[in-house]
């Protein structure tokens, strides 16, 4: 495959940066899209050119740090990460634009590297439970319905990739803050910070200058996790019964 | 800042503002609709004029309009802040957006500037012209009221003015398709039960109560002709 591609290229946080252009040749259709960058990264080596910033790690679709916006979608056409995508979802010949995450709360570091670190500073917030040190408690000790175990397991998967603050219109982190609400309010371990966290992590959020969710769902639609909306709905009610009943004032 | 106003001054807080007081505006427009489908009695505006100057004279309809304006503007100054605050969240634009979310859900501000045009200009036809202006009167079984149905039927023989309010319905119909079902996620109601009786609701709501409105102006235009 041949493929003409539009890249970001922005030199640190501080200067202007622009789309360039560059033509790769010979792509497998079977390659993934961060192996493509690989070509093209060596391509520019041999060049003597700057080679193209990208966040990546484990290239399994489960650690997050992929974080491309191709074509007008975070991680591509495809519902998946960019690491999971596959040359196969385009055409030969095909243009393709590729953009760092947008948001002022994940300037850009270099190209299309983005400093997400405000995730963490949320999770730090109120995304952890109380548990007591020593021997490692028997599995299943704690009795837990199937279907709260599956929904809390389901929005633990959230791999707090933020493509849905990058799909989002507003910017808005509410469906990783709401995944990481929701699994633990969910379950008995995090029951003890339950309304503290909420308060919490939402203040954080809206400190770090994500927008406010407009219930469009275009965040679902591009989680490669599948995060559902619901979960946002349960951010929603345990922040109001939170501030409604909490000690903390 | 005390706990009520973090609260209320959090993205959560003032959506749910936003929820609540659109939500109240839903139920004012099937009052509004029920109360204004009199305008379609043909019996020369007796029911209407009679319902509009109950409705005139009424100290809790009084008290309840107040409420109204107030929870227009509260809806609209919310929307803003929020609106502002979204804006400033992304800095630097996309090249390419390919946005797979409902066209409605992503022009709210759009939808909802031209229904506060619509507003005002409504307002300033009807509601203030009955309240400050000079009004026609008629009696009706022996009691002189103003004559509100003889205002609305002259304006509605104006083709101009029946587009206008039949296009802002529709303007009115695309904010109601997302807004609806949006107060309830917002307010936290999301659930397997509830929530597709809610999206069936929200778009029977959509669809037949802008409907309802823009019946009258193209009855009236007609009967007129």
């Amino acid at each position: 495959m041949n493929l003409t591609l539009k890249v970001w290229r922005q030199k640190n946080a501080n200067s202007k940066g622009e789309l360039k252009t560059y033509h790769v040749k010979d792509i497998s259709p079977d390659m993934s899209f961060l192996e493509m960058f690989d070509v093209l990264n060596e391509e520019l080596l041999l060049k003597g050119e700057d080679p193209i910033a990208f966040d990546h790690d484990c290239r399994e679709g489960i650690c997050g740090m992929c974080s491309m916006y191709i074509n007008g979608h975070p991680h591509g056409p495809e519902q998946t990460t960019t690491c999971q995508l596959h040359m196969r979802s385009f055409k030969d010949g095909d243009t393709i634009v590729v953009e760092p995450w947008r948001a002022k709360a994940f300037p850009v570091v270099k190209d299309l590297v983005v400093d997400r670190s405000a995730f963490d500073r949320i999770i730090q917030a109120g995304g952890y439970i109380s548990v007591n040190t020593g021997n490692a408690p028997d599995a299943n000790e704690i009795p837990i319905s199937k279907e709260v175990a599956d929904a809390a397991f389901n929005a633990a998967t959230c791999i707090g990739c933020g493509a849905c603050v990058a799909a989002c219109k507003n910017a808005s982190a509410m469906l990783f803050v709401s995944a990481k609400v929701a699994q633990l309010s969910m379950l008995p371990q995090g029951q003890i910070e339950r309304k503290r966290r909420v308060e919490q992590m939402v203040a954080k959020m809206d400190e770090e200058g994500f927008g406010a969710c407009t219930n469009t769902g275009a965040c679902a639609a591009e989680c490669p996790k599948e995060i559902s909306l619901a979960n946002i709905a349960i951010l929603n009610r345990e922040y109001l019964i939170a501030k409604a009943t909490s000690e903390y004032v | 800042m005390n706990w009520f106003t973090k609260t209320f001054t959090s993205t959560i807080g003032r959506k749910v503002i936003v929820a609540l007081t659109g939500l109240f505006l839903c139920l004012f427009l099937v009052v509004h609709l029920l109360g204004n489908l009199q305008l379609l009695a043909n019996d020369g505006g007796k029911s209407f004029n009679t319902y509009a100057k109950f409705m005139a004279e009424s100290p809790l309809i009084r008290v309840v309009s107040i409420g109204n304006f107030a929870f227009i503007l509260l809806h609209i100054i919310q929307s803003v802040i929020l609106t502002m605050q979204n804006r400033q969240a992304r800095p630097v634009q996309y090249a390419i957006v390919a946005s797979n979310a409902s066209w409605a859900s992503r022009n709210m501000g759009f939808l909802g500037s031209f229904i506060l045009l619509f507003i005002v200009g409504h307002l300033s036809q009807f509601w203030w012209q009955a309240k400050f202006g000079a009004m026609p009167t008629i009696a009706i079984d022996g009691v002189q009221m103003k004559d509100l149905y003889l205002v609305v039927h002259k304006a509605f023989q104006n083709p101009f003015i029946v587009v206008f309010y039949v296009l802002a319905m529709g303007f009115i119909g695309f904010h109601l398709s997302h807004g609806f079902q949006s107060a309830f996620q917002t307010l936290g109601l999301n659930h397997v039960k509830y929530t597709p009786l809610i999206q069936k609701l929200g778009l029977a709501f959509c669809i037949l109560i802008p409907l309802g409105y823009a019946v009258i102006p193209v009855m009236m235009y007609l009967r007129s002709m």
